[in-house]
């Protein structure tokens, strides 16, 4: 890479069921104020300040969106430099850091934000899906995860024990998570007890919904990273790819476009072995079978191994690559801020700043997104400090 | 260091509208052959790659791998099997069947693809991946996917 992108602040508000007394503008301005007020920075066009502003969005879920309508004036992209990227917020870093080492900006205020709250996920997800074929039949991103998990688990005997420890971990990790939705002291067993809501996929086993709330995070050249914080986190690498939307067209048990996502960035961060090379993971699983799966695509184990992976223990909180201390999707994120937020909680950890979740001595770790039916879309970001 | 933001004095006040309309898309030429043939033949078609020679159904204009233009028709049977499955248990007015209902990824004979479906005439608890299965057409048909109404276990 030439030069290197730094993370010099990232910000989040508490992850609920619904914000009621906020408007987005009013979650958005929030988390820009503390991005601005750590590190000092306005919006300056003389070289000194914030140079761009780029905002992740589901224009479905917010209208056609913040763009038009306040992005503007919370952010401070009122007749400034601004940009937008749909689906993922991990696409916003992605997407930021390029600009930055392109030469054409220093220093870009990435915003991601939702109001899962606002509108129906299933209905917005519905009209994710093609027009003639997919959408027509009715599938969703529900019933793609579903056949997804069917296909996985017959495929690899993957069992549905295994599904349910994702559970359980992650909500064991979200209790140490202020910022976190949900966490309570739940049990394989109640897992496998909660109500079917699309086979194999049980209620406890996807992402709670709705979920509001909104991240920033300010991405600086190496040359001002440096003057901005003594605790810069350094962006080593990026990837991403697209599968084919079509769901019969993949096999769905396998994620090839997160393999060829992890590659691309672990090339350019020069990383070979994954599970040695991290000490954490955060990922974006909106249904337990996903950490398995995402954990075989990310490297971490061979295919169909992502079940004995989690019985092996390496993934819990002191285990030799803790997938999501934060608590992860499972715990609550809205869709969209999810992926930015997987890197802002990256960053935590990589300055020492995790609290009670803090991985201790944290040194790489490497942050993923998703978005599209049963993982269509597939975003990897790594940073060490 | 986030702002104080003012204390809401009394209810918060939800501000919303509901609207109706239409998603209306040209099926394009490749799309108005495959959805005629189910309409008007109660034929399943499927597209061949000319440099892959992998069919694909339901067809897109373009291989996704070799991006050569296909225009190649093949007639399916209509039969395959069952490569995986999920059972609906939630409800949404977008959905077209009452639930609880199955959906498949369908393999094919003399297909390189699957098709996702809505399974049928069969019980929730005895699907199987890897079952045989054969489509069950609408009697009014209209030109879309829905033609097939679902697919159910060959005898």
């Amino acid at each position: 890479m030439a030069g290197r992108v730094g993370v010099v602040a990232v910000a989040q508000t508490k992850f609920e069921e619904k914000k009621a007394t906020e408007h987005t503008a009013e979650l958005m301005y929030n988390v820009t104020r503390e991005v601005m007020g750590q590190t000092g920075l306005e919006f300056k066009e003389d070289g000194t300040g914030i140079d761009a502003t780029l905002a992740a969005s589901y224009d479905l879920f917010s209208g056609p969106a913040g763009a038009y309508m306040f992005l503007g004036y919370v952010v401070g992209a009122y007749r400034r430099e601004d940009e937008r990227v749909l689906e993922d917020g991990s696409l916003a870093v992605y997407y930021g850091a390029m600009q930055i080492l392109s030469g054409h900006v220093d220093t870009v205020l990435l915003v991601s934000y939702n109001k899962e709250s606002s509108v129906g996920k299933n209905l917005i997800e519905w009209v994710g899906m093609d027009q003639i074929y997919q959408r027509r039949i009715g599938l969703d991103f529900v019933s793609a995860a579903g056949l997804q998990a069917m296909r996985y688990t017959t495929k690899y005997g993957i069992t549905p024990e295994q599904c349910a420890k994702v559970v359980v971990k992650s909500h064991r990790n979200a209790a140490n998570n202020p910022y976190a939705m949900c966490c309570d002291n739940i049990t394989v067993e109640d897992v496998l007890r909660s109500t079917m809501l699309c086979d194999p996929i049980r209620v406890q086993e996807a992402k709670p919904t709705p979920v509001d709330g909104a991240c920033a995070i300010i991405l600086a050249s190496e040359e001002k990273a440096r003057k901005i914080t003594d605790k810069p986190v350094w962006i080593t690498g990026f990837g991403s790819c697209y599968d084919h939307h079509e769901l019969g067209y993949r096999d769905l048990a396998d994620c090839e476009a997160l393999t060829t996502a992890a590659q691309r960035a672990y090339k350019m961060a020069g990383i070979t072995n994954p599970l040695k090379t991290f000490d954490l993971a955060e990922i974006s699983e909106q249904y337990a079978y996903q950490e398995l799966l995402w954990s075989e695509g990310l490297g971490f184990c061979g295919k169909g191994e992502g079940g004995k992976l989690i019985d092996s223990g390496k993934t819990q909180m002191g285990g030799d690559l803790p997938i999501n201390p934060s608590g992860g999707m499972l715990s609550g994120l809205p869709v969209c801020v999810a992926g930015m937020q997987r890197v802002a909680e990256c960053v935590v950890q990589l300055r020492g700043e995790a609290g009670d979740r803090q991985v201790p001595g944290a040194k790489k770790a490497v942050a993923h997104g998703v978005d599209g039916p049963a993982g269509q879309l597939q975003c990897v970001i790594t940073l060490e400090n | 260091m986030a702002e104080n933001l003012p204390e809401i004095s009394s209810e918060p006040i939800v501000a919303g509208v509901t609207a109706h309309s239409n998603f209306l898309v040209s099926t394009g030429a490749t799309g108005t052959k495959f959805l005629s043939e189910l309409r008007d033949n109660k034929k399943i078609m499927g597209i061949k790659c000319p440099k892959c020679s992998k069919v694909y159904v339901p067809p897109r204009t373009h291989c996704p791998t070799c991006f050569a233009r296909m225009s190649e028709w093949v007639e399916l049977s209509g039969k395959g099997s069952l490569s995986s499955y999920t059972v609906v248990r939630y409800k949404e007015p977008y959905m077209p069947k009452e639930p609880p209902y199955a959906y498949g990824v369908i393999q094919m004979d003399g297909a390189d693809t699957g098709m996702a479906h809505i399974l049928g005439e069969v019980d929730l608890d005895k699907i199987k991946v890897g079952m045989r299965l054969e489509p069950v057409f609408k009697e009014q048909r209209e030109g879309s996917i829905l033609d097939i109404d679902y697919f159910k276990p060959s005898s």
